[in-house]
């Protein structure tokens, strides 16, 4: 298989590829990794006209830390995030996510921007990137639009991007409370997409109350789902094993799974219930041990 | 469009439309045929090379982002003097049946060994988690590997010279 014929450009500043788009609109597509978008052009559910290439310019993959957030280039791979030391310290859930993508060598090539622009409702970035409150960094020749993760995805493989628009990075508010987080994923075999999948993050007060929660579900609606309701049922609350249940109960309630061949609309709906309430457990856990 | 690039230590070039992958570049134009094509859809690992040092399934890549970079097929992995050290492991354990992954296998092996000379089994594991064999012989894969471990045989200082001495310069 090959795809249907297309140009190529390399850019190796950002300038020049956003004049690129601004040129070609919708009739191009960016390429980091191409872990999503070759296969796409090969079976050829996506035939642009124009391929640009963002691999070759300097400064987007970069693990980088401010005051209160940490920062991931749009050219930061999957196997990137496993190593990160930083990411390790600051926000150890998404090394935890990481490992459970594809397989070893898919995540030497996938990048995390790259996955949530596709925005495979079946994708594990977008999740997390729910869960935590991320913020999408996209770029135009007009500036700089910072579009919260909660308003990034529209719909299967549809974004809030504009085709003029490239994302340079996610920042992701890393909080200074005692923080933890999970991500729990039911696959059929290593390296399969998700059944069901579940990402938790949270930050309790000083007096171990829930200051802040984010739930992300994978594979169980039409995008990526933000669990808003079950995190308002944890907010403000100590996190006892019955305010646990009952935001779980309320997390499956939001999910929207379909009957396919990895199981039935009732057997997610209740894995989600299973692993929000222990993915919940787990990361309070680990914001108690100050291990985030 | 004209793309060139360093496959096993020599610089290789062709024209090429942007749309043709880096395993078909690689069979098709170099000639280089042990890169296999198995399921096309970045499944199954059979295409797997080495990307400046690093395995990649080469049916999920174009050619022309592999320009400029370093390429290792099966083809660069013997030399002259004889069988690398995962190679000689693969020969020494029975590590292949039909032969089909063995490509890719070899190639992820080699890889790990040079980041990690001494794995564990558990790492072994997860490192051949994106080649599928299929004749399932995936017991002596990984005894391949773990006897080209113990051999010491893949330092990443000098592979090819300990190779050549522990094959026996076959």
């Amino acid at each position: 298989m090959f795809p249907a014929a297309f140009d190529y450009r390399a850019p190796t500043s950002l300038d020049e590829a956003l004049s690129i788009l601004a040129q070609h609109g919708d009739a191009a597509k960016v390429l980091a990794g191409g872990q999503s978008l070759i296969p796409l052009l090969k079976l050829r559910f996506s035939r642009p006209e124009m391929l640009v290439d963002i691999a070759r310019i300097d400064g987007l993959g970069k693990v980088g830390r401010d005051d209160g957030h940490v920062t991931v280039g749009a050219l930061v791979r999957h196997v990137d995030i496993e190593a990160s030391k930083e990411l390790a310290a600051s926000a150890p859930l998404m090394r935890e996510a990481a490992h459970w993508i594809a397989d070893p060598l898919v995540r030497n090539r996938g990048t995390l921007v790259g996955s949530i622009c596709h925005a495979d409702p079946a994708g594990d970035w977008g999740s997390v990137m729910l869960a935590m409150h991320a913020d999408v960094i996209a770029r135009s020749r007009s500036g700089e639009r910072v579009i919260h993760a909660a308003d990034f995805f529209k719909g299967p493989f549809e974004t809030a991007l504009k085709p003029d628009e490239v994302v340079t990075e996610v920042r992701i508010p890393v909080g200074k409370g005692p923080g933890g987080g999970a991500y729990l994923k039911l696959e059929r075999k290593v390296g399969d997409f998700a059944t069901v999948a579940v990402a938790i993050h949270l930050h309790l007060d000083g007096g171990g109350k829930v200051e802040t929660a984010g739930i992300g579900l994978t594979a169980v609606g039409p995008t990526n789902v933000k669990a808003t309701e079950a995190e308002r049922a944890l907010q403000g609350k100590e996190p006892t094993d019955q305010v646990i249940a009952e935001a779980a109960r309320i997390a499956a309630e939001t999910a929207q799974p379909k009957d396919d061949v990895r199981g039935s609309a009732a057997y997610k709906k209740d894995m989600v219930r299973v692993f929000v309430q222990r993915g919940l457990k787990t990361a309070v856990a680990r914001a108690k041990e100050g291990r985030r | 469009m004209k793309v060139s690039m360093i496959v096993n230590g020599s610089e290789r070039s062709g024209d090429v439309e942007p749309r043709v992958l880096l395993v078909d570049f690689l069979r098709t134009n170099l000639r280089l045929t042990g890169t296999h094509i198995g399921c096309d859809t970045s499944s199954c690992g059979a295409c797997t090379v080495l990307v400046d040092g690093e395995p990649v399934k080469s049916c999920t890549v174009l050619a022309v982002q592999a320009g400029g970079r370093g390429i290792t097929t099966v083809e660069g992995l013997a030399t002259a003097a004889g069988l690398s050290p995962i190679q000689a492991g693969f020969h020494e354990e029975h590590g292949l049946q039909c032969g089909f992954c063995t490509p890719g296998m070899m190639l992820v092996a080699t890889s790990l060994l040079e980041r990690n000379p001494n794995p564990t089994e558990e790492e072994i594991r997860w490192a051949i988690s994106g080649n599928i064999c299929r004749c399932t012989g995936y017991m002596n894969i990984v005894k391949a590997i773990q006897h080209a471990a113990a051999a010491g045989q893949a330092s990443a200082t000098a592979p090819r010279e300990k190779a050549a001495a522990a094959a026996g310069g076959e």
